[in-house]
């Protein structure tokens, strides 16, 4: 194992991360502030690229891309939201329908199942290609660093207006909400359709980055950004307080995802059992507060179940 | 100021749990009335809070809220002429959200929420001293979390949050039911102030007989989802709980049955 390869992997992993950090990111606004499980992501990981990349290659200037992006991704979060909202259907498996019809929408704006994109020939804002000997300015870590810091300004910004916190109150306690006139339902679909025109954002950058949008890169995207919002959770729980600094912790939990992949890659791990790995891994971390609460809790001396 | 025009509410219609739990309800309460409800389990007192806030529309009837027939209208639109509290502490307030957060939340109750900042530097300083008023130290904390305050003090915020945009009606579904005596108590006395303070038009519902004599200036009674004695005026200054229960037997010829309320005698 030679170490040098690692390191020279590391920087790619890093500024991928960074791209996924705005993806966590999304997914932090539906599973941690709007108390939804949403797997519309799935979908939406591909939309963006998809539109992005189209659009790019028809000679559309790539700032306009990658709004035409995010506004594609809060369609499909109005969709799922409607879905859950005006239809009564339950919020995850609205996210599933949505994803699923997804595939049929990306495979018509892709019009095959891949579609490359040569970084040479396109004034493309990230790639692989632009990680080392590269000036900083074009450095696709340094740009992915103001993604992240210009998002979660503007998040810090609009969940401490009137409206965000209403959004923040729906997620924590809907009936309190409704009680103090905020209509919860419009709210839970605004915060998906903002979440989900995050992830299509995320999902245009990554499709520059990697020289391609693929119909099946947001395979198990969900898992990744739960993935990042727990290791964020996790490790910087207790050092980050403020809201700003929680989702920054989301996007280093991103980050750090990449890298323990790359290293795990460079131990040797059969990189076909990568998302089995991922899987499980998650899913240790989500029972572990279930775990900690039944096991680690000291129940009292005398008489009395705790669920009394 | 409240209007209620023989309202219906029937759940599990058709199923073996069929239940009739409003049945003609009619009531009217003029400005400034402080009225306590009291019933037995399942007489329907929990139903018609839910009712008059819209938790669900009524089958039939109407809701008039100081001229406005709100009977179809959303619960999140009602609210704007609504202040409630709930029986559970946890129900009335955001519990990741700071003290000051949940105040700012209903004080824009009813108005149209927008991108200006969430909460003011001059709305802190209010309700600063608002907390005050409430005697329990909770005006140095105004920017911790509601979920680490105790069940008592966070239903003294609720009632805070209820009152803050001048409810048409305020609504306490067995408010002091959860706490301790003690607590309950001070909540009770909270309630009497805030309550007199704003001349508010109030509906409580308690389980407690004694409260629900000691407050307010009428009573009313309900069984099978319909009002059965309603006591005012003198009346009601007069009322002891011998002379309640012996009157609650008198009209539906069975003896009164909320355990909970008859030990609390």
């Amino acid at each position: 194992m030679d170490i040098s390869l690692l390191l020279n992997a590391l920087p790619g992993a890093a500024a991928q991360g960074l791209i996924w950090g705005i993806m966590a990111i999304g997914v932090y606004i539906t599973y941690k502030i709007l108390d939804v499980a949403d797997l519309t992501v799935d979908g939406t990981m591909c939309t963006g690229g998809a539109v992005s990349i189209m659009m790019i290659l028809s000679g559309h200037n790539i700032w306009v891309s990658l709004l035409v992006a995010f506004i594609a991704g809060m369609l499909a979060g109005l969709v799922t939201g409607l879905m859950h909202t005006f239809m009564g259907i339950p919020a995850i498996l609205a996210g599933i329908l949505t994803q699923l019809a997804l595939y049929s929408v990306n495979l018509k704006i892709i019009g095959k199942s891949n579609q490359a994109i040569n970084v040479n020939n396109f004034d493309l804002l990230v790639s692989l290609r632009y990680i080392s000997d590269v000036p900083l300015y074009q450095n696709s870590i340094f740009i992915g660093i103001l993604f992240i810091i210009v998002i979660i300004a503007v998040l810090y910004w609009f969940f401490g207006t009137e409206l965000g916190c209403s959004i923040r109150a729906t997620g924590c306690n809907p009936n309190m909400s409704r009680a103090q006139g905020i209509n919860t339902n419009f709210n839970v679909v605004l915060g998906l359709m903002l979440s989900n025109g995050l992830v299509a954002l995320s999902s245009a950058l990554y499709s520059q980055y990697q020289g391609f949008t693929d119909i099946n890169m947001g395979r198990g995207a969900i898992v990744i950004g739960l993935a990042a919002v727990i290791i964020g959770k996790v490790l910087f729980e207790k050092v980050f307080k403020n809201f700003a600094l929680q989702l920054l912790g989301v996007a280093l939990g991103a980050v750090i995802y990449y890298v323990v992949l790359q290293i795990v890659i460079w131990i040797g791990f059969d990189t076909d059992l990568l998302k089995l790995l991922s899987a499980v891994i998650v899913a240790i971390f989500l029972a572990f507060p279930y775990w900690k609460k039944k096991y680690l809790t000291k129940p009292l001396k005398q008489g009395g179940s705790q669920n009394a | 100021m409240l209007e209620v025009k023989n309202i219906y509410k029937t759940f599990n219609v058709g199923t073996i749990n069929e239940k009739r739990a409003l049945n003609g309800l009619s009531l009217t309460l003029n400005e400034g009335d402080f009225v306590t409800v009291i019933g037995g389990n399942g007489a329907g007192k929990s139903t018609l809070m839910n009712a008059l806030a819209g938790t669900w529309l009524v089958d039939s009837g109407n809701i008039i809220i100081d001229g406005t027939d709100v009977t179809k209208m959303p619960e999140f639109k009602r609210s704007k002429f609504l202040g409630r509290v709930f029986q559970d502490p946890t129900m009335g307030t955001a519990s990741t959200m700071g003290i000051d957060e949940n105040l700012a939340l209903a004080a824009r109750r009813g108005k149209r929420r927008g991108l200006r900042i969430g909460i003011t530097k001059a709305e802190k300083e209010k309700y600063k001293k608002l907390l005050s008023t409430l005697e329990l130290g909770l005006e140095d904390r105004l920017t911790s979390k509601v979920g680490l305050l105790s069940g008592g003090q966070r239903q003294a915020v609720t009632l805070l949050m209820a009152s803050l945009q001048r409810p048409k009606i305020l609504l306490l579904d067995e408010h002091t039911a959860a706490l301790d005596p003690k607590t309950a108590a001070k909540v009770l006395e909270t309630t009497n102030k805030i309550v007199s303070k704003d001349n508010l038009t109030t509906l409580m519902i308690t389980h407690n007989m004694k409260d629900a004599i000691a407050n307010g200036n009428r009573l009313i009674m309900m069984n099978s989802g319909n009002i059965v004695l309603d006591i005012k005026g003198e009346e009601k200054k007069n009322l002891t709980v011998e002379i309640l229960l012996k009157k609650f037997e008198e009209v539906s010829n069975e003896t009164f049955d909320n355990d909970s309320a008859l030990l609390n005698i």
